[in-house]
């Protein structure tokens, strides 16, 4: 964490510190002496009204309708433009390997199968673009869920932020669809193999 | 016994270039008739109404998934309750193959895959070709 941040985190606590403190007096004074001035009670409450204002300033100056308003959805629309880009380029691409068949097929041969045989690995690299548009939406999903969450946190100003990351509570079908994982998180198409043959000889 | 190249064979897939990858591959190793669909839904439909002999399709769609398109299609009572259907998806955890399995695919592809992979797979449903 750095120096920034840890005097951040301070400041918080102490903001903090600061209310607990104020309310404890009021309650302390309150209980002790069932004569206890309005002044001294108002008093009180000027100093925790100043904390409240300096910590509405400091979120202020996050600028989260910044990071709402603009920043996500302009990070957002670059992601879409990228899958909209790529999508294009690949039919394209595609296009053209059509084409490329037909001139191959119209000529037949040995050198047309063997220019067929490397339009194939062309359309199958093509699929790049199914793999990096799935995982550009999810990237585009987690943003919009961040949006969600620095808009509530600035309805509620001063909730604390490490109360607001949400576990997945999905169910059933809908938690089993989480891909393309990373290559960390997956197992090769081997594994597959060996896990439906392993399946196999466990229900036969 | 030999497969049956003029079968009619569903490809289900969201994503228009996977379609087209998959069909060219099919084509190219010599199946001839290929429908298509964009999710569960539209393919459900189709297998209502045609008779085919292979479905391969992508898990990851909507309204209808390809699991939720699989296990409507086992769950049914209909001829093509046994309809030979091989997964191909980018959904690569073990509890996904788990559980496609469970509702009874037959063979399961990671994406991306290429045409040795498909004709590999498709050979274990089938049989050679």
């Amino acid at each position: 964490m750095s120096d920034v941040s840890v005097e951040k985190n301070d400041e918080s606590a102490g903001k903090k510190d600061r209310i607990v403190a104020i309310i404890s007096s009021v309650v302390n004074k309150v209980g002790q002496d069932d004569k206890v001035s309005l002044k001294a009670i108002m008093t009180e409450l000027r100093d925790l009204l100043l904390v409240i204002e300096e910590t509405r300033q400091d979120l202020g100056m996050v600028r989260p309708s910044g990071i709402t308003g603009e920043d996500i959805p302009c990070a957002t629309d670059e992601l879409d433009a990228i899958v909209d880009a790529t999508s294009e380029a690949t039919g394209t691409i595609m296009d053209c390997c059509d084409v490329i068949q037909e001139k191959a097929a119209e000529v037949g041969g040995e050198t047309a199968d063997a220019i067929v045989a490397e339009v194939m690995k062309i359309f199958e690299a093509c699929s790049f673009q199914d793999i990096t548009g799935q995982r550009v939406s999810k990237v585009v999903k987690t943003f919009r869920d961040i949006e969600e969450k620095i808009d509530k946190l600035v309805n509620v100003l001063g909730v604390n932020t490490s109360d607001i990351l949400q576990k997945d509570t999905r169910t059933g079908d809908e938690a089993l669809m989480n891909g393309p994982q990373l290559a960390s998180e997956a197992i090769s198409q081997d594994d597959i193999d060996k896990l439906l043959a392993e399946l196999d000889g466990v229900s036969g | 016994m030999a497969v049956d190249m003029n079968m009619n064979v569903l490809i289900v897939d969201d994503y228009t270039t996977m379609l087209r990858i998959i069909k060219n591959l099919l084509k190219q190793l010599g199946f001839n008739n290929i429908d298509e669909a964009t999710d569960g839904t539209m393919a459900f439909e189709k297998v209502k109404m045609k008779n085919y002999g292979l479905v391969i399709s992508d898990w990851n769609m909507e309204p209808m998934s390809g699991f939720e398109f699989l296990k409507k299609i086992r769950a049914s009572e209909q001829a093509f309750k046994t309809v030979p259907f091989i997964m191909i998806t980018a959904e690569s955890k073990t509890e996904n193959v788990i559980a496609a399995k469970q509702a009874g695919v037959n063979n399961y592809i990671v994406k991306p895959f290429n045409a040795e992979t498909l004709k590999g797979k498709i050979t274990s449903v089938l049989g050679d070709f």
